[in-house]
């Protein structure tokens, strides 16, 4: 293939390119990842101590800067000491794939190590019932609003102006509300999703519905549809594949909220577990939880586009 | 070369003459009186119609000619009732039209089946908002579709349909409701021109055979021609009334007719309303400024 055929403006790549096109996606990064982990000259800015000979304060698998480290070696060898020994390796923040691999196999397997932390599956369960609950609340009400004020200049009047204003407020700023007015469990969690969540959603799906074709409505009262069947068989078909795709981004959103919300009230779920394992220095654990988290969302939005396909046979091809 | 010399295209023959006496002496259908419509746009008042007068009889075929932006549109949108006038009436069998509604049938020049409905469904749609059961409106759709020769895709979907098929569904939608009059948005403007010819025989034979009043829009000279009684010219700024001509070419008609004397001449006179020879000095912005271009190195000195 030519150069011009990589880059067809919007044309799409033959089907095999574009798998594996795809599949460097991932490829790349994780590459750049290995590439940093275990090619010492790339990057390991740290020491680790393995003897450490006349330095007092030096422990064996202590990690201290590599500028310090020679200092000290220097200083050391001036003094007529015996030098410290140690190998060059990365900070402690940036663990190796197969340190994450490990941490994430193990992290289903072993018991946690103190009794108040929770497994990573409770953590991750804990988190999906606040997501979801909130999500769906939103949507219950987020819906129905944003497809009448899509529809209805009335209500496009009525909501929009007020949800603007909103949507402005960042949802984390109500965290101490929500927990004052309910609780600390995972009420307050909910609703900082749900404000989070909701305010958009109104105004996207408003937007979306008011992108529907014109021309459907007037076909549709030509054949002799009133307000309502043009609300219930033309604008909400109509809208729905659509609707269903500004959910699934929406739900992408949440997930963003949901970080916050978890740090309010009583520390809980997928958030807790991270910062937790932070505290300890436990960043394997770390990246474990971010990768499982990634990896839910991923698998979750393929899910829901494969679903989408079979919800709306309609819909051409893409 | 001898210009070859046409009749008018006023002469009709007695078998025209006759039918045309009997055509005025069905009832009206369709009456439009004083249309007037203004649209308030950024740069000022835009009068698309003015003082729009026209009667089209039972059964009748009648054609809209004229340029781009002569108000074609607007006008047939007024008669589904999509728009308001500004002033004048419409009257349908001699009660005013208010809104759209399922006694005017509309096929748009766009394709506004609904995609999400397989094209039984889509045809149902009339009928159960006029209160059909599910099972009647099936069956009589299902003949509708029969009618306009897609009976293989009763359940296919829109967008599996090519342009032609998708507007005869879109007529056999617009007729299931058995309108007393059909309106015409340059149905087939999007169609090549064979499927064009072919969708033009099929709506002559569903016309023939419903009791249909046709309004039909188009800016194609021979199509207007070929499917009229009588045809409309509007002309443009603002869309006016230019002239209301008997298509002298007998009816039925049939695709042979196309290069006979009746057809040309009308044609001709259609070709001078519509693109009049003296237009003055819009003609001349109209042309390109060719003057300046600097010839070098062509490899053909000139294209004659
Ligand atoms: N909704 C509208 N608002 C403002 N101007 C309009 C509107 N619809 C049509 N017009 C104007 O009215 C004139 C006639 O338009 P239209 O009926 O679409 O013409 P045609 O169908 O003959 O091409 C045009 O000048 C157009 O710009
Ligand atoms: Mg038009």
């Amino acid at each position: 293939m030519s150069s011009s055929q990589w880059l067809a403006v919007r044309k799409n790549l033959p089907a095999k390119p574009r798998a594996m096109v795809a599949f460097f996606s991932f490829l790349l990064p994780i590459t750049i990842w290995c590439l940093v982990s275990y090619v010492p000259f790339l990057w390991h800015p740290m020491v680790e101590i393995q003897d450490k000979g006349g330095v007092a304060y030096f422990k064996s698998g202590m990690l201290v800067e590599r500028e310090l480290f020679e200092q000290e070696r220097l200083t050391a060898i001036e003094n007529q000491l015996q030098p410290p020994s140690g190998i060059r390796t990365n900070p402690i923040y940036l663990p190796a794939p197969h340190e994450v691999a490990v941490a994430l196999y193990t992290s289903f397997t072993t018991e946690p190590k103190r009794r108040s932390e929770k497994w990573l599956h409770e953590s991750l369960w804990e988190s999906i019932q606040v997501i979801f609950w909130g999500f769906v609340l939103s949507s219950l009400f987020g819906v129905p609003l944003g497809i009448l004020a899509g529809t209805y200049d009335f209500f496009s009047r009525l909501f929009e102006p007020f949800i603007e204003f909103f949507r402005y407020l960042p949802a984390p700023a109500f965290g101490a509300l929500a927990v004052a007015i309910l609780g600390i469990y995972h009420q307050p969690k909910i609703a900082i999703i749900f404000i989070g969540t909701f305010f958009q959603q109104v105004l996207v799906i408003a937007n979306t519905t008011r992108k529907l074709d014109p021309s459907l409505l007037e076909a549709a009262q030509t054949l002799g549809a009133k307000n309502k069947a043009l609300l219930f068989k033309v604008v909400v078909p109509g809208v729905l594949p659509d609707l269903y795709r500004d959910m699934r981004i929406l739900l992408g959103w949440a997930w963003t909220y949901l970080i916050v919300s978890e740090l309010v009230g009583t520390s809980s779920g997928i958030t807790w577990f991270i910062t937790q394992q932070a505290r300890y220095k436990n960043f394997d654990n770390v990246f474990a939880a971010i990768m499982i988290i990634g990896i839910i969302g991923l698998s979750f939005d393929i899910l829901l586009a494969l679903i989408g396909k079979k919800l709306f046979p309609w819909q051409k091809a893409q | 070369m001898t210009p070859i010399v046409l009749p008018s295209y006023l002469d009709q023959s007695a078998a025209v003459k006759d039918r045309f006496d009997r055509l005025k002496q069905r009832p009206v259908s369709l009456e439009v009186k004083h249309l007037h419509k203004h649209f308030d746009s950024a740069g000022g008042q835009v009068t698309a119609l003015q003082d729009i007068n026209f009667k089209a009889y039972k059964r009748e075929f009648v054609c809209v000619i004229g340029p781009s932006g002569c108000g074609k549109s607007t006008l047939v949108r007024i008669l589904a009732g999509l728009e308001t006038p500004s002033s004048g009436s419409v009257l349908l069998n001699g009660k005013a039209v208010t809104g759209p509604g399922p006694d005017r049938g509309m096929v748009f020049q766009g394709y506004t089946l609904f995609p999400w409905l397989s094209v039984k469904r889509n045809v149902m749609f009339g009928l159960i908002e006029a209160g059909h059961g599910k099972t009647t409106a099936e069956e009589q759709a299902l003949q509708w579709i029969e009618l306009v020769g897609l009976s293989r895709f009763v359940d296919s979907y829109p967008h599996q349909l090519s342009g032609g098929m998708k507007q005869r569904v879109a007529i056999a939608r617009a007729l299931a409701n058995q309108p007393q009059i059909l309106l015409m948005d340059e149905p087939f403007g999007a169609l090549d021109p064979q499927t064009r010819a072919k969708m033009q025989s099929h709506l002559m034979e569903i016309w023939k055979n419903i009791d249909i009043t046709v309004v039909f829009i188009t800016h194609d000279l021979d199509e207007a021609i070929y499917l009229a009684d009588r045809i409309l010219v509007l002309k443009a700024h603002p869309g006016e009334v230019n002239e209301v001509i008997e298509v002298s070419v007998p009816q039925p008609r049939d695709p042979s007719q196309l290069l006979s004397d009746e057809f040309l001449a009308t044609k001709r006179r259609l070709e001078e309303l519509i693109h009049p020879e003296d237009d003055g000095d819009e003609l001349a912005t109209d042309k390109l400024n060719m003057v300046r271009m600097v010839h070098v190195n062509d490899q053909v000195p000139s294209v004659f």
